[in-house]
């Protein structure tokens, strides 16, 4: 398929949200999001030359609240739907020493 | 290899990101609170729980226009916002909302003192851009990681520099001069200990050897939280790219990627992380789920003027006005609300007297609590009057400094102290004639010798006037003193 995602950038984007597909789904993965862009290949058929680019699909902007505090969730409702609770925190397995930010 | 034979020039830029004093998070109104219990300052939207919509705080981005006007940048008529995607437990969204290519503010400059504060350095800033913080990992408990959603969505304003400085003690003066600048500012407390200011310097080093030129790979040092880190860091980072390259003639940079490295504060060491991910793998997006902003020039002009004077003028106005020279006022200006008491007490004090107070005792007495000036309790009339009763003269040095040791245990003014004490200077006449009268008839040899012999004058001129001070108890003022005694002398002769 042309314009497709291969199966090596399915691998890649795999690791980058560490997820680990089986061979299988990476070749199955690989077609059904090459015939998804290759349904949005559609949108390409559109002349926007004379179109500005937009960084929005709604002609708004500023919107903006008070810097004036709510009501926050208790950690028990926090943590309800969490699969593992470590005291008041989420539990996850165990990563690597470092901050993301 | 001798090192010696080659020229060494550093190149340091940094990165850093400083949390802004808003009381609610970026995009939902949860409270911005230090040390609260884990996950209770969240919600579905900084959860990042799906159907949720983030609405931008107003304060968060006012403070960071003011900062950014602050630091000379040219300000973004148009901004948006930018989905930032990587996947980390203390990011629930999977993805950080971010500014990617129209940060809210670019193209800026900030002059730090270099040298001891004689000379400045001009840094300029690549761009400022409006962020949120992820929440924390604890790694305390084996086997699991521990995580705290309260942070998530702090608001964070990252400042990017162009590698402009030059050495470890640059960079130390540029985020020294920074934290000055947003705590007066108000747009952050920039607090070390609550981790409210966070530094990542890019290090490399160009190193000649005659004409030829190498440069060492950059690495970048991750998430630095003390100004004394920032510094060590880099001065290690330095000494570790030469000693690397002298090593191995391969390590430089068209061989070697860019490296992350992890400051080790107890060995004082840096160690490589994993590879820096290429910025596509972040697959920035515009963010759907909020608008983008545009800043006219009347929002533009008020948010100007909220700037107020930034505190390197403060201090070029404050040595001018008081008669200080500008490492005292920059000493006095390291602390905001210490400035803003000195100004309050020089208008009721003497000011060049009073700047000499602040350097001298007052910053010791201080020290010696580990607080600020501002922080001892003394109110700005008393500093003042302590100020123009030295100055006067009607209080010595040593009468000085005990009465502003008694200033710190109680609220009297500081003359009430002086007369309690028997601190003040005498000057009334008939008891310093009696003062003189008595050093004289108690000391008839010296008198007779100064009298006999113009050569001894001098001398027992002095010792007559110590004699006065000890039989005054240190009160009588030592210049009036010596005048009379002169005058004396020469009736005597005459």
């Amino acid at each position: 398929m042309a314009g497709a995602i291969s199966e090596e950038e399915v691998r890649h984007i795999s690791m980058l949200a560490r997820l680990k597909p089986s061979d299988e789904e990476v070749h199955r993965f690989s077609e059904q999001l090459s015939a998804i862009l290759a349904y949005m290949e559609q949108l390409n058929e559109v002349d926007t030359t004379d179109v500005p680019p937009t960084a929005h699909a709604l002609p708004v902007h500023n919107v903006f609240r008070d810097d004036r505090p709510g009501s926050s969730l208790s950690p028990d409702q926090a943590l309800a739907n969490a699969p593992q609770r470590d005291d008041n925190f989420f539990a996850v397995p165990k990563v690597l020493e470092q901050d993301s930010v | 290899m001798q090192r010696s034979q080659f020229k060494y020039r550093p190149i340091i830029g940094l990165e850093i990101h400083v949390q802004l004093a808003t009381r609610t998070k970026l995009f939902c109104s949860c409270p911005v609170v230090f040390g609260a219990e884990p996950n209770s300052c969240v919600c579905p939207v900084c959860l990042g729980m799906p159907g949720v919509l983030p609405v931008m705080n107003r304060q968060a981005y006012e403070f960071s226009v003011r900062t950014a006007i602050a630091l000379n940048c040219q300000i973004a008529p148009f901004t948006k916002w930018d989905r930032k995607s990587y996947y980390y437990p203390d990011l629930p969204k999977n993805y950080q909302i971010s500014q990617y290519d129209l940060p809210l503010g670019f193209d800026g400059a900030f002059d730090v003192p270099v040298d001891g504060g004689g000379e400045s350095r001009r840094v300029r800033i690549r761009r400022a851009h409006l962020e949120e913080d992820a929440g924390k990992n604890l790694h305390e408990t084996p086997g699991i990681t521990q995580v705290d959603l309260n942070r998530t969505g702090t608001p964070l304003l990252e400042i990017v520099t162009e590698p402009d400085l030059a050495s470890a003690d640059e960079a130390y003066s540029f985020c020294v001069e920074l934290q000055k600048l947003v705590t007066y500012l108000g747009v952050s407390e920039a607090s070390m200990q609550k981790g409210q200011m966070r530094f990542e310097p890019n290090i490399n080093v160009v190193i000649a050897d005659g004409d030829r030129e190498y440069r060492t790979p950059i690495s970048e040092v991750k998430n630095l939280n003390s100004f004394r880190s920032v510094r060590n860091a880099i001065a290690y980072e330095i000494e570790r790219q030469i000693n690397d390259w002298l090593a191995d003639r391969d390590y430089v940079i068209d061989k070697r990627s860019k490296e992350n490295r992890g400051w080790d504060d107890n060995r004082g060491v840096t160690e490589f992380q994993r590879g820096k991910e290429e910025a596509h793998d972040y697959r920035y997006f515009p963010d759907p789920d909020l608008v983008p902003v545009e800043i006219d020039d009347t929002w533009l002009e008020r948010i100007r003027a909220s700037v107020g004077e930034l505190p390197r003028e403060r201090q070029s106005r404050m040595a001018r006005s008081y008669g200080l020279t500008e490492s005292d006022a920059a000493t006095i200006l390291s602390d905001k609300a210490t400035a803003d008491l000195f100004e309050q007490a020089a208008s009721a004090g003497h000011p060049p007297t009073l700047g000499k107070q602040f350097i001298s005792f007052w910053s010791a007495k201080a020290n010696e609590r580990k607080v600020a000036i501002a922080a001892l309790g003394i109110d700005a009339e008393r500093l003042g009057q302590l100020s123009l009763m030295t100055a006067d003269g009607i209080i010595n040095a040593t009468a000085t400094a005990t009465i502003a040791e008694k200033m710190l245990a109680c609220t009297d003014p500081p003359r009430t102290i002086a007369e309690t004490e028997g601190l003040l200077q005498v000057r009334d006449e008939g008891q310093m004639n009696a003062w003189v009268d008595q050093a004289f008839a108690a000391n008839e040899q010296a008198v007779r010798d100064a009298l006999a012999n113009p050569k001894k004058m001098q001398q027992a001129r002095g010792f007559l006037t110590g004699q006065v001070m000890k039989i005054s108890g240190g009160q009588a003022d030592p210049k009036i003193v010596g005048k009379m005694i002169t005058e004396k002398l020469a009736n005597m002769a005459g």
